[in-house]
């Protein structure tokens, strides 16, 4: 699917904010720069709604609000049955003549709790009925909202609140949920993944999945410091390593098809550029133990699992 | 009376004039999930929609919870919306009827009650609505089909009010009447889109320093559903009672307008009496039983005994005042209860209705009876009894038994 859409990166620094300073997210959180970089792709009139979650929490204190776009939030496990609702409403309402808007874009924004784990129903439900919407999911790893505690998209020997590294328990013991991989199987015409360094790849892959007829899914990586255990002024940096150590790999599915994305892309076609994943581990608190001689060997697991899940994706792409 | 609308009448169960309702009063969208006895609404309304007989997007979610999530959703779009549920589904839901109260979002829900599980059991009892009466939904219980009829349109009216914005449920006895057909007077189309009119909205002050009408719309946005502090939540829930207060009025003028149309009134849209004016006994009830209950009285008084009924149609908001005027020259009253209050000291209706008599002066004596429970039928000849006991409490002018059970093997 090709983007008639062109943009510089003067045109994005003069487009006003719709995500707006004045939040409250902590420093160095990724999730607030995602935020600004998604509404930075509107093309139109556009209703956002939101799951519970910590970019909800921190953007609409009232009577504050960070959003200079009509924004609804109901509760943790349904942005995309808001969306169902917001869509089938604008839709009969245009009928109706009571709405003058052509058309309205609507998006669905949620953490990786409230797209993994409480939210998967209403999301798999809402795409299954092929309501028109975009649901971003900006996936900081765990519930960072409550606390750190662990989720659906927690990887593998993370340390979190609820799967702590122990004496005898190496942090959390299962891999990532393959979220993008479960949507795609849902046959829906766009699924993508994407990262807050590759910006204009990102901002592309919003106005492509606002673009798109039918339901759009994209995944964004976000490092969150608090819960990484990382340095704040690091976020952007991990989000480019997670990328080059394919620990998160970018790529697009429009109708089914897989493909790479640029920064991926190079790294299949030069295979010496794909980092060790102890480098993007290394940098984090919640991986510390397993640079401990007891847990070392976990290390090696996961290299080994994402270098499967990596030769999975590029035999997909048609690559390998 | 010469303003009364011609009307049709049609064999209709309770859920069909659900859906009936639903179809002529110009909803925008509807999002329901099946569940029994609650399912005749939508697959009636399925069909309507099959052959293109009504306006309404219609979403067949995963889930009841999606579903009043996308009612909810579209209603703060500004679309009118509509749904249905029942027992575990609307225990599914029991989340969003707080946020769809909380959001002030006129949703509009009709109920088949019935049983909640454990054991499961698909038959009618009002434990599922009971257990939401706190949720800040408006409650009508409705008597007949007919009523259930003329209720869903007035809640529409009534949820949508400006001094109003609640969410409003119309509470049907399931099987009783959700699955009981009945002669139900319906009006023309045209009559009841012009009786709910096209949804207006109130104009609020958006962070952008302007009016605009409340809902989400792209010209003025407006955060909704946002977070707030100890320094803000509180006024919300006060402001939402404020508007319970508010709807006692309102529902009596909707009822009162919607009569003059269609000739139909229940009481004052609150409570409807029966024989109640120089009763000395009383039976106070929601629903269908008051017909069981009507009938019995009819009896009693060919035989000179001086029985009555209170029935309650509007249980949220509860109009205490008009209970209290109503139950204040009573002498005894037995309270019947299709749900339990376990651990409490008996059911929902009964703790309310005693609760409102406390600042009488003179108050009746009052006695609860816990009935029907998973679908067990309630015969005339046990009103009768209760009727009975409440001679046997007068002449000992005192309730030994405060609550009790009706039809339950021991």
């Amino acid at each position: 699917m090709q983007s008639e859409w062109k943009f510089t990166a003067k045109d994005i620094a003069e487009k006003p904010d719709l995500f707006m300073s004045g939040h409250r997210a902590c420093a160095g959180c990724a999730p607030a720069t995602v935020m600004r970089l998604i509404m930075k792709a509107l093309r139109g009139p556009t209703i956002v709604t939101q799951a519970t979650g910590c970019m909800e929490v921190v953007s609409t204190i009232y009577p504050y609000t960070s959003w200079a776009v009509p924004w609804l939030h109901t509760a943790f496990e349904n942005a995309a049955a808001n969306a169902s609702g917001i869509e089938a409403a604008i839709k009969m309402l245009k009928k109706k003549g009571r709405i003058k808007h052509e058309h309205v874009d609507v998006i669905a924004i949620a953490g990786d709790g409230g797209t993994y784990d409480i939210g998967i129903q209403a999301l798999s439900g809402a795409v299954e009925r092929g309501h028109d919407f975009l649901f971003v999911l900006y996936d900081n790893e765990a519930y960072m909202n409550t606390g750190i505690q662990r989720s659906g998209g927690t990887p593998l020997g993370a340390s979190t609140t609820t799967s702590p590294a122990g004496e005898v328990i190496p942090g959390k013991l299962e891999p990532k949920k393959p979220i993008a991989d479960i949507m795609a199987a849902h046959e829906i015409p766009y699924v993508a993944t994407a990262s807050p360094y590759y910006w204009r790849d990102l901002i592309t892959k919003v106005r492509k999945g606002l673009e798109v007829e039918g339901p759009a899914f994209l995944h964004v990586f976000s490092p969150c410091p608090r819960g990484w255990r990382s340095d704040p002024a690091k976020s952007i940096e991990l989000s480019r390593l997670a990328v080059e150590t394919c620990v998160f790999p970018l790529w697009e599915c429009v109708n089914g098809e897989y493909q790479l994305s640029a920064p991926s892309k190079v790294i299949a076609m030069a295979p010496q550029k794909k980092k060790p994943v102890r480098e993007y581990l290394a940098v984090q608190g919640r991986f510390r133990h397993l640079f401990t001689p007891k847990y070392e060997k976990l290390l090696d697991e996961i290299q080994r699992i994402t270098d499967q899940r990596w030769q999975k994706l590029l035999k997909k792409c048609g690559i390998a | 009376m010469k303003s009364i609308v011609e009307q049709k009448t049609l064999a209709l169960n309770g859920d069909e004039a659900v859906a009936y309702a639903v179809k002529q009063s110009d909803v925008d969208v509807v999002a329901a999930y099946p569940i029994t006895p609650q399912t005749i609404i939508v697959e009636r309304f399925s069909e309507y929609v099959a052959n293109g007989e009504v306006e309404t997007a219609f979403v067949c979610t995963e889930s009841e919870h999606s579903a009043l999530t996308a009612c909810l959703a579209a209603s703060l779009t500004g679309a009118r919306t509509f749904t249905a549920s029942a027992s575990a589904g609307l225990a599914l839901m029991h989340e969003m009827l707080f946020v769809t109260s909380g959001c002030r979002a006129p949703v509009v829900m009709a109920i088949a009650n019935r049983a909640l599980s454990a054991p499961i059991n698909i038959h009618g009892d009002q434990s599922d609505t009971m257990a939401q009466r706190d949720s800040g939904w408006i409650q009508i219980y409705a008597e007949n089909a007919q009523e259930v009829y003329d209720s869903v349109i007035q809640a529409f009216r009534i949820a949508e009010h400006p001094d109003v914005l609640l969410p409003a449920m119309v509470c049907l006895d399931g099987f009783q009447l959700s699955h009981s057909v009945e002669n139900v007077n319906v009006l023309p189309d045209e009559v009841v889109k012009k009786f709910v009119g096209v949804r207006k909205f109130p104009l609020v002050l958006t962070h952008e320093g302007r009016m605009a009408p409340l809902k989400l719309d792209p010209e003025n946005p407006m955060t909704m559903g946002p977070l707030a502090f100890p320094n803000y939540y509180f006024e919300f829930k006060r402001q939402q009672e404020e508007a319970m207060k508010n709807a006692l009025r309102v529902i009596r003028e909707v009822h009162d307008e919607y009569a003059k149309i269609s000739g139909r009134s229940y009481g004052d849209g609150l409570l409807d009496p029966y024989f109640l004016e120089d009763a000395e006994i009383a039976i106070v009830c929601l629903g269908s039983t008051a017909g069981t209950v009507k009938t019995v009285a009819d009896d009693l008084r060919t035989e000179g005994i001086k029985a009555g009924l209170l029935r309650i149609r509007t249980f949220r908001p509860l109009p205490v005042d008009g209970i209290k005027r109503a139950l204040k020259h009573v002498r005894a009253v037995a309270v019947m209860d299709k749900s339990m209050s376990f651990g409490g000291f008996g059911g929902a209706v009964f703790h309310e209705v005693r609760h409102a008599l406390y600042d009488l002066d003179e108050k009746p004596l009052a006695v609860n009876y816990i009935y029907g429970l998973g679908g067990r039928d309630t015969s005339p000849m046990q009103i009768r009894m209760i009727y009975k006991d409440l001679q046997e409490i007068l002449a000992k002018n005192r309730v030994e038994t405060p609550v009790k059970y009706v039809g339950l093997r021991e």
